[in-house]
C-alpha cells in the first residue's frame, strides 16, 4: 500500500470520528430541546394569558406585558377545578423544606468533610467510612424515604403514633409548636431530604478541600498555627467557593426530589401554608406527580406548567452555582 | 513577641568574612540523632552543633537525608504518619523531640521557608499579619508596625509598600519567596529553616534571596538545604555534607570547599558525583 492511500485513510477516519461526535452531541441537544418545547407547549395554557399575548405581539399594546403570565397559577392553592388550580402551597412547601434541609445538611456535611479531609487519620476506619459515603451517594432516594418514614415520621414508635403524639411542646396554634414523632410535617420532609443530599454535600466539600494545595497547609503549620487554625483560616476560606457551588447543586437535587416524600406519605391536597414545623406540606415535584397521575387532560397540562416553573427554579440554582464558580474562585497558589 | 527580639533591618555587610569563626554560642545541639520512615533508616547517628547567628548549609545528593534532618528541627515530620526519630536534638535547653513539647511554640521559634514560594491567597499585609495574630492580640498600629518591620527585614518593603492590600499572588516568584521569609520572621523566631529556597527561582531572584539570607544572619540562626554548591559557598558560614543518611563532614564552608578532609566530600563538591 502506498503512503498516499494510508494518509487518505487516516484523514477519512478522522473525519468519520468527528462526524460521529457531532452526531451524538446534536442528538442530545435535540432530545433536550424537544422535551423543553413540548412541555412549554403543553403547559402554556396555564402559564400564559392568550389574550394578553396576542395584544402585546399582534397589536403592540405594551401595557399588557405584565398580564402575559397567569400569575394566579403561582398564587392559587391546588383545586379540583383545573382553571382554579395553582402551585402556591407547593412553592411554599418546597422553599421551607429546602431551607430546613440546607440548615441541617450543610453544617453537618461540611463539618464531616473538614474532619475527614483535614483531621482524620488515614487508616482502615476512615477508608471504610469513605467507601460507605461514596456508596450512600449512589443509593436511590426512595430508599432514604423508608429510612425517613421510620426515623422521622414514626420515630420507631417511641412517642406514640404520628396521629396521636405522646410528646409535644407548645400550644397547637403556636408557630413554635413541635411534636414527636414528626409525622408528615415539614421537619420530617426536611430531615429526609437531608439524608438524600448529605453524602453529596460531603463528597463535593471534600473534593473542594482536597483541591487546596497542601503547601498552604504546610506554610500555616510552619508558622505555628494549630491544625484547627489552619483548617478554619487557610484551607476552608480557600475552598469556600467550590463548597458553595457543591452545596447549591445539592440543594437543587433536594428541590427536585419527590420519591422520598412519597414514601413519607405527605398529603395530596394542601389548602393552607404551614403554621409550624409539624404542619403538613407538599412540594413542587410531588404536586407534579399527582397531577400527572390524573386521567383528565387539563391536569396533565397543569403538571406541565408546574414542570416549567420547577425547571426555571432549578436553572436559576445552577446558574448561581456556575456564577459562583467563575466569580469567586481565585487562584490558590 | 519576645522582648529580647533583636532589631531588624540593619544594613548588611557587603561581603562575607573570608574565614568564618565558629561562634561560641550553639542554638541547636544534635547528638546521636537517628530518623526513620517506617522501616527505612533515613538518618544515622547525626552529631553536630548549629551555631547561633550563622548560616549553616546542608548539602548532599538527593535522598541523602538533608531535608529530613531539616524537617525534624521544627517537627514538620510529625505530618508524615510513620516518621520517627531518636537521639538528642536540643533547641537552646529544650528537647525538640519530646512528645510533650508544644510544636506550636516550637514552630514559632523555628520558622521555615519552603522550596516553592507558598504565600497564602490573601493580601500581602494579611500574609505577614497571619502568624503574629495566631499567637497574640495586637493593636492595629502595633500590627502595622510589625508588618512593616518584617517586610523591611526581608528587603521587600520598598517593592510592596504601596500595595500592601493587593493579593500576594500578584508578586513575582522572588518577591513571593522574600514575602514568605518576611512571614516567617514576623512571629519572631530564633532559627530560620530554608528548604532549597531558591530552586524555583530565576538567577536574579536567587541573587536577591541570597543577599537577604546573608543579611538575616546577623539576627537569626539559619539552616539552608541546597543542591547548589555555589550557593552554599556564597551564603553559608558552615557546611555539612550528608551522604546516604550519614553526616560525612561538617565545618567552616571555606575549608570544606577548598580543603575537604574526606574523599567523598571532595568528590561531591568538585562535581565528580551527585
Amino acid at each position: 500500500m502506498s503512503n498516499i492511500s494510508l494518509q487518505t485513510k487516516r484523514i477519512l477516519k478522522n473525519r468519520a470520528f468527528l462526524a460521529l461526535c457531532l452526531l451524538s452531541t446534536s442528538a442530545t441537544i435535540l432530545i433536550l430541546a424537544l422535551l423543553i418545547v413540548s412541555i412549554i407547549l403543553q403547559g402554556s395554557h396555564f402559564l400564559f394569558n392568550s389574550d394578553a399575548l396576542s395584544a402585546v405581539f399582534a397589536h403592540g399594546e405594551l401595557s399588557q406585558i405584565p398580564k402575559i403570565f397567569r400569575w394566579d397559577f403561582l398564587t392559587n392553592f391546588a383545586s379540583r377545578f383545573p382553571e382554579k388550580a395553582g402551585i402556591y402551597a407547593a412553592i411554599i412547601g418546597s422553599v421551607w423544606v429546602c431551607v430546613i434541609c440546607a440548615l441541617l445538611a450543610l453544617p453537618l456535611g461540611i463539618g464531616t468533610a473538614i474532619y475527614l479531609e483535614e483531621f482524620a487519620p488515614k487508616n482502615r476506619w476512615t477508608a471504610l467510612i469513605d467507601f460507605n459515603i461514596r456508596n450512600l451517594a449512589g443509593v436511590p432516594s426512595i430508599v432514604y424515604g423508608i429510612l425517613g418514614l421510620t426515623a422521622f415520621t414514626r420515630m420507631f414508635g417511641l412517642f406514640g403514633s404520628d396521629k396521636n403524639s405522646a410528646l409535644a411542646f407548645g400550644p397547637d396554634d403556636a408557630w413554635w409548636h413541635i411534636q414527636f414523632p414528626f409525622g408528615q410535617g415539614l421537619l420530617a420532609g426536611g430531615l429526609t431530604l437531608m439524608l438524600v443530599v448529605l453524602p453529596i454535600v460531603i463528597i463535593s466539600s471534600r473534593e473542594a478541600l482536597r483541591a487546596v494545595p497542601s503547601s498552604l497547609r504546610q506554610a500555616s503549620l510552619a508558622i505555628g498555627a494549630t491544625p484547627w487554625q489552619t483548617a478554619s483560616k487557610i484551607t476552608l476560606p480557600a475552598a469556600i467557593p467550590s463548597i458553595l457551588t457543591g452545596a447549591i447543586l445539592a440543594m437543587s437535587r433536594a428541590m427536585g426530589e419527590a420519591a422520598p416524600l412519597l414514601v413519607l406519605g405527605i398529603p395530596v391536597f394542601i389548602a393552607n401554608t404551614p403554621d409550624n414545623l409539624n404542619d403538613n406540606f407538599t412540594v413542587l415535584p410531588f404536586q407534579i406527580f399527582n397531577w400527572a397521575g390524573r386521567p383528565q387532560e387539563s391536569f396533565h397540562q397543569l403538571a406541565a406548567s408546574a414542570i416549567v416553573v420547577l425547571l426555571v427554579v432549578l436553572i436559576c440554582f445552577n446558574g448561581v452555582a456556575v456564577y459562583l464558580r467563575q466569580k469567586l474562585r481565585k487562584p490558590m497558589a | 513577641m519576645p522582648e529580647t527580639r533583636p532589631t531588624l533591618g540593619q544594613p548588611a555587610s557587603a561581603t562575607l568574612p573570608t574565614s568564618s569563626p565558629v561562634s561560641e554560642q550553639v542554638t541547636l545541639r544534635v547528638k546521636d540523632f537517628n530518623a526513620w520512615y517506617g522501616a527505612f533508616h533515613a538518618l544515622h547517628n547525626i552529631t553536630m552543633d548549629i551555631p547561633s547567628q550563622r548560616v549553616t548549609s546542608l548539602i548532599g545528593p538527593s535522598g541523602c537525608g538533608k531535608s529530613t534532618f531539616l524537617r525534624w528541627i521544627n517537627r514538620m515530620n510529625d505530618l508524615v504518619p510513620n516518621a520517627r526519630a531518636e537521639g538528642v536534638m536540643q533547641l537552646d535547653q529544650d528537647d525538640v523531640l519530646d512528645r510533650n513539647f508544644d510544636v506550636v511554640e516550637l514552630r514559632r521559634r523555628v520558622g521555615m521557608v519552603f522550596q516553592k514560594p507558598n504565600p497564602f491567597p490573601k493580601s500581602i499585609y494579611e500574609n505577614i499579619a497571619f502568624g503574629p495574630r495566631l499567637h497574640k492580640r495586637f493593636h492595629r498600629s502595633d500590627l502595622d508596625a510589625l508588618v512593616e518591620q518584617s517586610l523591611r527585614a526581608a528587603a521587600i518593603w520598598d517593592e510592596v509598600k504601596d500595595r500592601l492590600h493587593n493579593s500576594a499572588l500578584g508578586l513575582s516568584g522572588g518577591q513571593q519567596q522574600r514575602l514568605c521569609i518576611a512571614r516567617a520572621i514576623a512571629v519572631g523566631p530564633e532559627v530560620l529553616l530554608m528548604d532549597e529556597p531558591c530552586s524555583a527561582l530565576d538567577p536574579r531572584s536567587t541573587a536577591s534571596v541570597e543577599a537577604l539570607i546573608r543579611e538575616l544572619r546577623q539576627t537569626f540562626t539559619i539552616v539552608v538545604v541546597t543542591h547548589n554548591m555555589q550557593q552554599a559557598a556564597r551564603v553559608s558560614d558552615l557546611t555539612a555534607f550528608f551522604f546516604e543518611g550519614k553526616l560525612i563532614e561538617a565545618g567552616a564552608t571555606d575549608g570544606m570547599f577548598t580543603n575537604p578532609k574526606n574523599k567523598q566530600t571532595e568528590d561531591y563538591v568538585t562535581g565528580r558525583f551527585g
